[in-house]
């Protein structure tokens, strides 16, 4: 990574920790919908970039955001969890090759953006209701909660990728 | 030797991410077993004072409406002072009454109702004299119970969380059960366990026991619902709370004066 692409990775780390917990944790759209915009962070990392470093900063980012919401380890699970299975979803949404084609998430077709975009959103909204709510007793609601969330959270990353696409191009 | 160096370099990112996700697993498992988590807690300084300096802010939005609950609450004890100023009994009362409760004003920096376990965190901590196992409510009615204090801050573990049990009774009645939450809507919550001979109505109120150390006697919850019978024969009613708890601002923290007596008392009883 360039200097330029670390600091730019620093900030948008801090940067969505602050607005995950500050504003979006209190949405509760309908009463328990929130969307998880802290993502994009492992959505967007670059995709040639060191997989452990991925791994290991997840981990922190959502241990960060289960500090500040009190629920153990659930956030750091799920991130970590999507973070290392990141490369496999990349090959799937984007083709075998996507390493060395160079492959530019605000380049490629928007049909593929969505799918890498929401196999990673409702992968990671699965395990984080599941852990977080825990029961077999309430599957329903996890799985109400995963899709109401993982809705307004694709929608809300689509956008916010949209609106920022000029500015960082890095990724 | 050399091929266990090169599995380990070969597998390196899973390695490192079964054993991130292990703690994270254990983290999980842990907050889910013990009622206060020791490790993650938003009682750190750091995401306390993010908390507050959010709350700092927010906290404009809804000052008229503090400024009536403020009024309204400031009306009801004066009525309560008027009749208890006309019953004085005569000839005085000599000396001082001691008081048995005491309580302490703080603010919610952090509210949480759309989880099932959900927790909020107050902007006093251990500098205020706060302590584990003290009750919590608003000028309306129950909020919680204490569950972690660090220096400058203090986690309430709300009634709205599936594992929260406070004892409350029907005020008419004195009738006992336990209140639990069923994890539906965050302005109800469920009265278990009333024996079926208690005489029950809609709109009845619901306040606290007074049993346990930790609430005064008649704090008020809320009003009955609706009511069907349970399983083991007994009544589960589901009770509206007075509380809006989706949006909690100013609460009062309550410290029993006499806690260490009681429970010095009951270890005495154990031991015998």
């Amino acid at each position: 990574m360039q200097n330029k692409d670390i600091l730019i990775n620093i900030i948008r780390f801090f940067g969505l920790l602050l607005l995950q917990v500050t504003l979006l944790n209190h949405i509760n759209f309908l009463g328990y919908v929130n969307p998880y915009l802290y993502l994009v962070f492992i959505l967007i990392f670059p995709f040639t970039g060191n997989k452990g470093l991925l791994i290991f900063l997840s981990f922190l980012l959502g241990l960060s955001i289960d500090i500040f919401s009190d629920s153990g380890g659930v956030h750091a699970a799920a991130s970590v969890f999507v973070a290392y299975i990141r490369p496999l979803i990349l090959k799937f949404s984007f083709g075998v090759s996507y390493e060395y084609n160079m492959v530019k998430l605000n380049k490629v077709p928007i049909a593929e953006r969505i799918v890498y975009i929401s196999i990673i959103v409702v992968l990671h909204h699965i395990i984080l209701f599941t852990m977080e709510i825990f029961s077999t007793s309430h599957i329903l609601l996890i799985l109400k909660s995963t899709l109401f969330s993982s809705i307004f959270s694709i929608i809300l990353i689509m956008c916010s990728l949209l609106l920022f696409s000029n500015k960082t191009a890095s990724y | 030797m050399q091929q266990i160096i090169y599995f380990f370099i070969k597998n390196k990112n899973f390695l490192l991410f079964a054993f991130l996700f292990l703690i994270a697993l254990i983290l999980t498992i842990q907050s889910h077993s013990y009622h206060n988590s020791k490790v993650i807690s938003s009682t750190n300084f750091f995401s306390g004072g993010i908390y507050s300096a959010r709350s700092n802010v927010t906290s404009y939005f809804d000052l008229r409406k503090e400024n009536n609950l403020l009024i309204e609450e400031n009306t009801r004890l004066r009525e309560q002072l008027a009749t208890l100023k006309s019953n004085i009994p005569n000839p005085k009362f000599e000396g001082d009454i001691l008081p048995v409760f005491n309580f302490t004003g703080a603010r919610v920096i952090n509210n949480n109702y759309s989880k099932i376990k959900n927790q909020l965190t107050l902007d006093k901590g251990l500098k205020d004299s706060l302590e584990v196992d003290m009750g919590v409510i608003t000028s309306k009615g129950l909020v919680g119970i204490i569950n972690k204090v660090s220096d400058n801050y203090a986690r309430v573990q709300s009634i709205l969380n599936t594992t929260s049990q406070i004892n409350a009774k029907l005020k008419k009645s004195n009738h006992i059960g336990f209140l639990t939450w069923n994890t539906k809507d965050p302005n109800i919550v469920q009265l278990i366990e009333i024996p079926k001979l208690a005489p029950i109505a809609v709109g009845d109120t619901i306040v606290t026991s007074g049993n346990s150390s930790i609430f005064p006697k008649g704090i008020l919850i809320g009003t009955v619902k609706d009511f069907t019978v349970g399983a083991t024969d007994s009544f589960t009613v589901d009770v509206q709370l007075f509380n809006d708890m989706t949006s909690l601002n100013h609460v009062y923290v309550i410290k029993n004066l006499n806690l260490l007596e009681i429970e010095n008392l009951e270890k005495t009883d154990d031991a015998e």
